[in-house]
Formats: structure tokens, sequence, C-alpha cells
């Protein structure tokens, strides 16, 4: 997208080279810039992409806010998964490490990162959490950000993609108070619909009129972690992007 | 309130700019921010005295440009204005268009007061 090159700026903007050019000759110097603000975190998210590729890993984050299933959603997947794909987790918490502990009770390699009163992973912190985990031999890096539908969605981690939950209990109208969020996913999952019949305030249709309208292009999947097809459409897609990425690493 | 973060990086990038152009001060420093970019203005010119005090840009003055949010349609291929939340095509009301402004979040222009004054 144009978000890093000013070109939606106007044309004498668009022009500008990226480095610094000095343009003012008076005592002030005006200096024309142009660059992305947090174009060191999109270097460091680069490298990490690097890193994932030369392992043939596909790298997914999941972003939702707090108490929508993300570490269930995960738990479920690993035990569906077993002894046909090999995952890990970098886990993103304020201040526990109960989902590492989740997700190592699963049986599989778990960093947990925790932020303090970081709101969000960014990509440094997602870099040095893959020093702690052997990419050798795994088939998918599960990301698990911090439960937040703000702060998460300005930085690039450097994963293949991403994936925002959206739990029934929420409401249907959530991607339209939290837009940035929800575009930029690549799968939006709608959580927790076996709490559907007990909420009757929540239109899984609303739900999806809600993402479209927001510019959500994705496919969307209604799903419940006990199973079902919505669960077994979540595995499939997930086993699609595990046999694409590996195409294009071989 | 990512905006300390982004912060952060935006006076790293200031002082690198400051620094390549002689290492006067900072006086001014325009960013460009569209609406679909996840940062709030207000919050940023906030957290911005916490991120630059003792720097170079301490005293500079933050000036945000606010970009409007524009879509094109992919069916009708219209260029539209369109709200962050509603982000549709303004002639046909399909949903499947393109952001062509409103996700920037750019530093655009430094002014720096010359460290050394120039001789004539």
């Amino acid at each position: 997208m144009c978000r890093d090159c000013g070109c939606s700026l106007g044309p004498a903007a668009a022009r500008v080279p990226f480095a610094a050019q000095p343009v003012g000759k008076g005592h002030v110097e005006s200096i024309e810039v142009i660059t992305a603000i947090l174009d060191e975190n999109d270097r460091v998210a680069a490298h990490n992409r690097t890193h994932f590729d030369g392992h043939g890993v596909l790298a997914i984050n999941l972003m939702s806010s707090p108490g929508s299933g993300k570490t269930s959603l995960l738990e479920a997947t690993i035990k569906a998964l077993q002894g046909e794909l090999r995952v890990a987790v970098i886990e993103g918490d304020l201040a526990t490490e109960n989902d590492a502990a989740r997700i190592r009770a699963c049986g599989v390699p778990a960093v947990q990162i925790t932020t303090g009163n970081a709101c969000h992973l960014d990509a440094q912190m997602v870099h040095d959490a893959l020093h702690e985990l052997p990419l050798d031999g795994l088939d998918v890096l599960f990301v698990e950000n911090v439960g937040n539908l703000v702060c998460p969605a300005s930085f690039d981690l450097g994963v293949h993609r991403n994936l925002t939950l959206l739990s029934v209990p929420e409401g249907d109208d959530k991607p339209e108070k939290y837009p940035v969020m929800f575009r930029g996913a690549d799968l939006a999952l709608i959580t927790k619909v076996d709490l559907l019949p007990h909420i009757e305030e929540f239109s899984v249709q609303r739900a999806r009129n809600s993402l479209r309208q927001v510019g959500f292009q994705g496919q969307i999947i209604e799903l419940t972690r006990r199973g079902g097809p919505g669960f077994t459409a979540w595995l499939d897609w997930l086993r699609a992007q595990v046999a694409a990425r590996q195409a294009e690493a071989a | 309130m990512h905006e300390l973060a982004i912060c952060q990086a935006l006076i790293d990038q200031v002082r690198r700019v400051a620094v390549e152009n002689g290492g006067g001060r900072v006086l001014s420093i325009t960013l460009a921010i569209g609406p679909l970019a996840g940062v709030e203005p207000k919050l940023l010119e906030h957290a911005y005295p916490l991120a630059a005090a003792g720097t170079v840009a301490q005293d500079a003055q933050l000036l945000i440009e606010a970009v409007a949010v524009q879509v094109r349609c992919r069916k009708c291929k219209a260029e539209t204005p369109a709200l962050a939340n509603r982000l549709l095509c303004g002639a046909c009301n399909d949903w499947q268009v393109d952001v062509i402004a409103g996700d920037e979040l750019l530093l655009q222009r430094v002014e720096i007061e010359p460290a050394v004054e120039p001789v004539y």
C-alpha cells in the first residue's frame, strides 16, 4: 500500500526522494523527509520475515480483545493437528506467564513475552523471542498478540498472515468500532458461536456486514473450539496456508 | 496508548535527520497522519514532550497534517472520499474498494536551525 511513500499527499510530495534532502537556503533548513515513522519497526519486521522464510515456517499473528478465545483456539488447534503439523507459539501478555504455560501443557514449545505496560507487541520483541525458539523443523509459528483491539494494529511483526478474532459475547458491531484492526486482517474468526442461542443480540449477518463495511476482504469463519464445520474450515484454511508457504520455500 | 512508542520512533528518526544535516536544534516537525493509521493525533501530541525531553528536538513544534480517507472502487473505478469505519464506494456502495489515502503515518518535514552560522 501507499502508507509509506507519501504519494497520496500529492504529486509534489510523491516526487521527493526518500533520503533526506535539504531544500532551504536561509537560517532555517527545511528538510523534506517522507518516511514511515515506524520504518525501524518495519525494517526489523522484514528481518523477522527473512528468518521465517529461511526456515520455511508460516508465521501467523493472532489479534483480538482480551478474552475472545485466542489461547483456547490455539490449544484446540494444537490438539487437532498433533502428529500432522509442528507448531510453536510466542505469547504476548502484559503481566503473566499463564498463556505460555497452557500452550506448553499441550506439548509444544512456547515463549512468553511479558510486555509490562506495553499494550502491543512490536517486531523487536518478536525478534528477541525468536532467539529462544528453535525454528528448524517447525511448520507454523503462532504469535498471540496482547489482547487489545487498538494498538497491535499499527505494528508489523513480520508474520505472513494476520488473524482477528471476534467473539460472540463482544457484540457484532466491533469491526465498526475498531476499523483499523479488522481492516488489516487476512482472516476473521467469529468465535464462541456455541453461545449464540444465549446471546440473541448477536447477529452473525450483522457481524459479517460490519467486517465488509470497514474494508475487510478476507474469509470469515464462524466457529467454536469445541469442533464442528467451522473448526474444520479453520483447520483447512491453516493447512492450505502451510502448504502454500512450503511450496514457495521449496 | 501506543502513541508513546510511536513518538520514540519518531524522535529517533528526527535525531538522525538532524545529525545528517548539521546537528542544529530542531524547530519544527511535520507529520501526515490518516485516520486509518491507528494513531490518535491528540494522544501523539501529549506523548511527544515525554519522548522529546533532553533531545535536540525537545523544543520543536509538532505539526500534524490530517489526511482524508479516499477509496478506489474495484467495480466502478470511482475514487471517492470515505469514513474510516465505512470504507464503501461513494458512487456504487460496493465494499470491494482499495484505500488510496488515509492510512499514512509519515514524517514529512523537519526544520532545523543551522548549528554553525553561515559565513558570507
